[in-house]
């Protein structure tokens, strides 16, 4: 791997993986950017990138990108002697291409699967707003990772915290529409209540990991994504689940048995039936959540020792 | 209905081809049929193989959460290789066969009664 960012945006450490996550495209790239015509010749190119030591530039037409040329291309066009032709001639046309708005994991991945040393990042309607590099990313990364260690240390110096005896938090993050990692949670959820508490009930154990999958799901289908947090007590479990927006306009319907807002494609995957939140509500012994544009957040309580369960 | 059938007879029962074999459970007890995942956790119960036609990897993650021995593909419906591997490490089998969903739950049902 020749860009090789050593980061892993699955198991990784979960504030890199917050940062990753919550810092967009639009943050890191640089919107200065430098483009020439589609007649420009290949020369003045060269000598852009010179001046302002770049090594790459877009061509544009108006606000729209149209290609690309990168260091690459000049010498290869150095080496042919049609350094003088326009830049349309040697400009690279099939270009990958970053939205503003992604994550910067994103990025991070489009970097490692293509081995490009930059990327055109386009706005919501197309049209050119920055370029990124890798060297953008590990400055911005060292930035926001200097900022996580200083609170790290305040929060050392503050006075501990109280761990509670025998408790246990776990973490993880979900993302829109990837059904990939999908599912990953709930399953992880009970596997660590098999191995902690192997002496609940398996009805109990059902009811959690119904609540976790179903909450998980909800993040993927309806959310920006968010985190589902996972904390087992002495005598209860409890899931939590945060997303970033948009909200749900409507809980008492959504709380309604099929009443679903999911997408066609979504549906023809098998989710969306509009049972996530009831079943949720079913299976927990106790079950709140609140929503508004910032997020929705919502909590599901089980005990793991009440009587009667089989 | 308590009877249960051999995981090894399904393939012959249901004319299906085993696209991974390794399961944790040697046999099933009941069925569910449906393609609405949170239907399948909402309902179906322990033991039960999963008939549907929903073949992609968070089929597995349900099934591994409801605790099914098996997932039966309806329809030849193609099965991609990141839900046979994640089955593979649930140690949950899958099975596809060109039948539609009501006739291998017949099939099924019937066998299990005559057992």
């Amino acid at each position: 791997m020749t860009a090789g960012f050593p980061l892993d945006p699955v198991t990784g450490p979960s504030r890199i993986l917050e940062l990753l996550y919550n810092m967009k495209v639009r943050d890191v790239m640089s919107a200065d950017i430098k483009t020439a015509s589609r007649h420009s010749p290949l020369r003045d190119i060269q000598i852009l990138m010179k001046e302002n030591s770049i090594t790459g530039v877009p061509i544009v037409e108006g606000s729209r990108l149209v290609g690309m040329v990168s260091m690459d291309d000049i010498i290869r066009a150095l080496e042919d002697g049609r350094i003088g032709h326009p830049a349309e001639s040697g400009m690279s046309r099939n270009l990958i291409v970053l939205e503003d708005d992604m994550p910067l994991s994103f990025a991070i991945s489009y970097m490692e699967k293509y081995h490009f040393g930059r990327f055109p990042v386009i706005n919501k309607n197309r049209e050119l707003v920055g370029i990124i590099t890798s060297r953008d990313i590990i400055v911005h990364l060292l930035i926001s990772i200097n900022r996580e260690l200083e609170q790290l240390e305040e929060q050392d110096r503050a006075p501990a915290q109280q761990a509670l005896e025998g408790s246990l938090n776990r973490k993880w993050y979900t993302h829109k529409f990837d059904f990939e990692e999908a599912g990953k949670a709930s399953t992880e959820i009970k596997k660590i209540m098999k191995e902690k508490r192997p002496d609940i009930p398996p009805k109990l154990l059902r009811r959690i990991a119904v609540a976790g999958y179903e909450l998980e799901m909800n993040q993927v289908v309806h959310s920006e994504g968010g985190h589902i947090e996972f904390q087992l007590d002495a005598d209860a479990a409890v899931i939590r689940a945060e997303d970033r927006g948009p909200g749900i306009p409507d809980l008492e319907n959504a709380l309604t048995e099929g009443w679903s807002t999911a997408n066609e494609w979504v549906r023809s995957l098998g989710f969306g039936a509009g049972m996530g939140l009831p079943n949720t509500r079913r299976v927990a012994d106790e079950f709140t959540i609140e929503s508004d544009e910032s997020g929705t957040r919502a909590k599901a309580i089980f005990y793991l020792y009440k009587s009667g369960e089989e | 209905m308590h009877a249960k059938i051999k995981l090894q007879e399904i393939p012959e029962l249901l004319d299906a081809e085993i696209i991974q074999g390794d399961a944790a459970e040697n046999s099933i007890e009941g069925a569910y049929c449906s393609d609405l995942l949170s239907d399948v956790m909402a309902n179906a119960t322990e033991g039960n193989a999963l008939i549907t036609i929903q073949a992609h990897k968070n089929t597995v993650a349900v099934a591994s959460l409801y605790g099914a021995p098996c997932i039966i593909i309806c329809n030849n419906r193609p099965v991609p290789e990141d839900m046979i591997e994640a089955a593979r490490d649930e140690r949950i089998a899958i099975y596809r066969c060109s039948r539609n969903q009501f006739q291998v739950s017949g099939t099924l049902y019937r066998k299990m009664l005559d057992s």
